[in-house]
């Protein structure tokens, strides 16, 4: 088992390598001088608040340093948490930009891609064994995960959001409001939340329900299936035996669709205007603020990984195969 | 043994089940393949749009940015799909974007399915260090987040036009193609064929390409499809988040410029309504195709 | 008697139609008997074997009836069957290395078996451990997954739990197709061993292979294109075989002037008909060296001796 995380933490060590440097290498490597062409990007009318602006990337990008000098000098760094500053909202530095606007995401995130994976697994096997059921979660689950997550965003905002006016659709709580730790606000809170979940939540779920149903049958048809039917065992044994065994691919799942979930909460932020990591990447670029950009690709990368690793966490904990240090998963 | 088979009674009927021979499983594939509501259902949805997308600009008068008509006028006689708040033709838009969707998709999938498959194919052919080393970059690519990446791409080196994004795309959907493609190539590749294949000196590459690939024909087909459907949607995606390519006309960027411009608090639901149920509609029919394809070519499904 | 099935027809469901894997075949199993059912692959023995125990979703029951104990068996109903399976009838199905769920351990799996039939696994669970110990199993098998034991751990694990029931009919289907010869000879032991202490009151050995029964079988049928050729007790079938087929596969050669490959198996000519559209008449017809006019009509599987039951126009005359 020392052998799997091993080689587990080895790659996520080396994807963050690699991302970190890609971050670093692109705008290092293009043609002209990147910190004057960064910094005559912006509309910054504060000559001397460049100043420390400019000292950080000419360390980490100018010319007078040395190459691997500047590459070091990213990761250091990184290390203390300085991802520069934002050019969009000077001088606020990224990282805090970016730390005000993270938890919101993982508020859409977490819930909807653990009640999603929940509820679909659970459809998806029930649907496995009953006719009706099958006949009509399927087709609807289908044209859920082929649905694009932003359209869905819109129809949801435009139908319930405004035509209904049930629902508000933009911010993350009432333009009224300040912040504080009143009932009024968490309510508003969870109002503005509903619909960017929902979203979410629906367009996830299909993919599930779709992929437990199939390996609910194709578990259902495996040797130990029939060898527990043949001595007898009543359906509701070999039905527990199956969803335990194809809720493990559901896992490993689980850590493929990270990046297609990410991007999902990304685009429904910027439909209900939702003060995430979304919203904050659009208007990056909107604003052209390159270094926001940067910080916030490192957080998602940062997140991805993490979330692999608890994943890889849980597969472990889960399947027994693993376990005894046999070949188990990859 | 040849010399027994004159031993039959006379008059004694002849076998009562011919068995048919392996020339005939093509034909007896499509055979199938046509017989299948779900693929030739998925199949009509496909060539429908697609149809719509190549036929129709070339029978419409204006280009789909040009301020035609009426702004924010509702579907009508002479704009099927009514106008922006700009006055521009949903519907001319409709049909260019269709064809950006397409291209990328096959762009896209095609790319990510070309990676994909060679590196499964060596990777699963080769094992030992290649095996490794392809592993680790397969698992890289695949932790990496794409959206994160384009994004830092897109800001720097920007995206311009269709295939440049195809081709961003397809560079980091292959991961999983990779995979399974190996896990298959391992299972084929201890196969008795392989190993006569390889005793009389074939090279690699033409191994893989004349007796293992052939073996996978109908996977590497339905997989083409799964990306095909993914590259539509992370391409749908992307142009959302205003990082495709400006100067073409997609879905998704309609989308996006009717979330930009109120679209939605004015009610002009024949904006953002037709693009993303076109999106939706092609790729569940891709989707569809794929389970009705596993029911042809995997018999076993076929008699559930 | 024990088992008795009368005139029992099963078939498959396919597009092309229906394949009629079991045209009519009637025999008796009595308490103790140990009975080896041989032929070649298709002949039906296998889904004797199977439709015993439980028709899976592409078999149906056409015809027929089983009995056992002189209390009818439900094959048909899958649901009426659960009543009797696991207790009274018994399978060790051929897939016995892969028959375990792989994310259980040993002893929880059978104990949640045991608790789906209402028995209590404290209870049972020195006769278990006994058990496992005649196979060579040691107590800590319960406690291992799976994939911890090694193929013939797993087929010896099956072969106690099938029987920890003590069923009155244990179905072993082709139980020795996949081991090496050594590994066959104790699997084949221990069956016997398991009928002589009584945990397995009679028992229905599928296999192709004729030489295993006759180590083991007090009884042996022999089966061709889903109907019943032969049946005899085991050293008169092997010795004095009346049937051409049997004579064949035993590799006794009849008088008729062809010559044939030393093989035992091997060396029939032809193959057996098809099923979706058998040949009306004895079904061995076309590859019999015997063949004439009245095997134009399918001849009764007649007793032509004691306890010898052949269905040949030829035999025993």
């Amino acid at each position: 088992m020392r052998r799997y995380f091993g080689r587990k933490l080895a790659i996520y060590a080396l994807t963050f390598v690699v991302a970190v440097t890609l971050n670093w290498i692109i705008p290092r490597f293009m043609p002209g001088d990147p910190v004057l062409r960064m910094l005559t990007r912006t509309s910054v009318s504060n000559p001397e608040a460049i100043a420390p602006m400019r000292s950080y990337y000419e360390n980490v990008f100018g010319l007078d340093v040395p190459l691997w000098k500047q590459y070091l000098n990213y990761w250091v760094e990184l290390f203390q948490g300085n991802l520069g500053v934002s050019v969009w909202l000077f001088p606020a530095p990224v990282a805090d930009v970016i730390l005000r606007a993270v938890p919101y995401t993982l508020a859409l995130l977490l819930p909807s891609i653990l009640l999603s994976w929940w509820a679909g697994n659970k459809v998806g096997a029930l649907a496995a064994r009953r006719r009706w059921l099958d006949n009509t979660a399927l087709p609807v689950s289908y044209a859920l995960t082929a649905t694009p997550y932003m359209w869905l965003g819109i129809l949801l905002a435009w139908s319930l959001g405004i035509v209904a006016g049930i629902f508000p659709v933009a911010g993350g709580y009432s333009f009224e409001l300040r912040p504080d730790w009143s009932w009024v606000f968490f309510g508003s809170l969870v109002q503005h939340w509903f619909l960017p979940f929902l979203s979410l939540f629906l367009v996830a779920f299909g993919g599930w329900a779709i992929g437990m149903r199939n390996l609910i049958i194709y578990e259902l048809e495996a040797d130990y299936a029939n060898y527990l039917a043949a001595l007898g065992a009543p359906r509701r044994l070999i039905r527990r035996y199956a969803f335990r065994n194809a809720l493990l691919p559901q896992i490993t799942g689980l850590a493929l669709q990270l990046g297609v979930l990410v991007a999902g909460a990304l685009v429904t932020e910027i439909v209900f205007a939702y003060p995430g990591l979304g919203h904050l990447i659009l208007q990056a670029i909107q604003n052209q603020d390159f270094f926001l950009l940067q910080g916030a690709f490192l957080f998602i990368v940062i997140g991805v990984l993490g979330a692999n690793f608890v994943i890889d966490i849980v597969y472990v904990l889960v399947d027994p195969r693993t376990r005894t240090g046999m070949q188990g998963a990859t | 043994m040849t010399d027994t088979e004159r031993m039959e009674a006379p008059g004694v009927p002849a076998l009562a089940e011919p068995v048919a021979p392996l020339v005939g499983r093509r034909r007896e594939t499509l055979h199938f393949a046509a017989r299948n509501k779900k693929v030739v259902g998925g199949l009509v949805v496909i060539l429908a749009f697609l149809a719509l997308g190549v036929l129709a600009p070339l029978f419409t008068t204006h280009g789909p940015n040009e301020y035609v008509g009426p702004p924010a006028a509702p579907p009508s006689a002479d704009y099927w799909f009514g106008t922006t708040t700009f006055g521009q033709d949903v519907f001319v838009q409709f049909a260019n974007g269709i064809r950006s969707t397409f291209l990328v998709g096959v762009l896209g999938g095609g790319l990510a399915a070309l990676i994909g498959m060679t590196v499964g194919f060596v990777a699963g052919y080769r094992g030992g260090l290649v095996d490794e080393l392809l592993n680790m970059v397969t698992n890289i690519v695949l932790v990496l987040p794409a959206l994160a990446v384009l994004i830092i791409l897109h800001a720097y080196v920007g995206i311009t036009s269709v295939p440049m994004q195809a081709m961003f795309i397809g560079l980091f959907s292959w991961p999983w193609v990779a995979r399974a493609v190996r896990a298959q190539t391992f299972s084929i590749r201890s196969r008795e064929f392989v190993d006569l294949a390889r005793l009389s000196g074939m090279r690699p590459l033409a191994i893989i390409r004349r007796e293992i690939a052939p073996n996978m024909s109908s996977y590497l087909f339905m997989t083409f499809i799964l990306l095909f459907g993914g590259s539509v949607l992370m391409a749908a995606t992307l142009d959302f988040i205003g990082l495709g390519p400006t100067e073409a006309v997609s879905l998704g960027l309609m989308m996006n410029s009717a979330v930009h411009w109120s679209a939605l608090h004015l009610g002009l639901w024949w904006w953002f309504v037709p693009p993303g149920a076109a999106i939706t509609a092609i790729v569940g029919a891709l989707y569809v195709m794929n389970v009705g394809l596993d029911e042809v070519f995997n018999p076993k499904l076929r008699e559930m | 008697m024990a088992l008795h099935v009368d005139d029992l027809r099963v078939h498959y469901r396919t597009l092309r139609g229906d394949v009629r894997a079991l045209d009519g075949v009637s025999f008796a199993v009595a308490d103790g008997e140990i009975m080896g059912v041989v032929g070649e692959s298709g002949c039906g023995k296998s889904t004797l074997g199977k439709s015993l125990v439980r028709l899976d979703n592409r078999m149906k029951q056409v015809g027929g009836s089983v009995t056992l104990d002189g209390e009818p068996l439900p094959i048909g109903d899958d649901r009426a069957m659960n009543r009797f399976r696991f207790k009274s009838v018994s399978v060790i199905p051929q897939y016995a290395m892969s028959a375990l769920n792989p994310t259980r351990k040993i002893g929880r799996l059978v104990a949640d078996l045991l608790a789906a039939h209402g028995i209590s696994y404290s209870a049972t669970r020195p006769e278990l451990l006994r058990r496992l110990a005649l196979v060579d199993l040691p107590e800590t098998v319960l406690d291992n997954y799976p994939i911890e034991l090694s193929g013939g751990m797993k087929q010896r694990v099956v072969l106690v739990l099938s029987t920890l029931c003590d069923p009155a009919l244990l179905v072993a289907d082709e139980v020795t197709s996949a081991l090496d010869v050594s590994t066959q000879q104790a699997v084949a032991r221990t069956l016997v061993e398991f009928r002589d202490r009584g945990y397995v009151r009679s028992m229905l050995v599928v296999t192709h292979d004729i030489s295993l029964v006759y180590q083991i079988a007090d009884t042996i049928m022999v089966m061709y294109a889903g109907r019943l050729a032969e049946k005899a007790p085991s050293d008169v079938v092997v010795t004095e075989p009346l049937h051409p087929y049997t004579q064949l596969l035993i590799g006794a050669l009849p008088e008729v002037g062809a010559r044939f490959s030393d093989r035992k198996l091997t060396g029939i000519p032809g193959r057996p008909p098809g099923l979706r559209n058998p040949p009306p008449g004895c079904r061995f017809r076309a590859r019999c060296p015997l063949a004439f006019d009245k095997c134009a009509e399918q001849p009764p599987f007649v007793e032509v001796a004691k306890d010898h039951r052949v269905a040949c126009w030829k035999a025993g005359s």
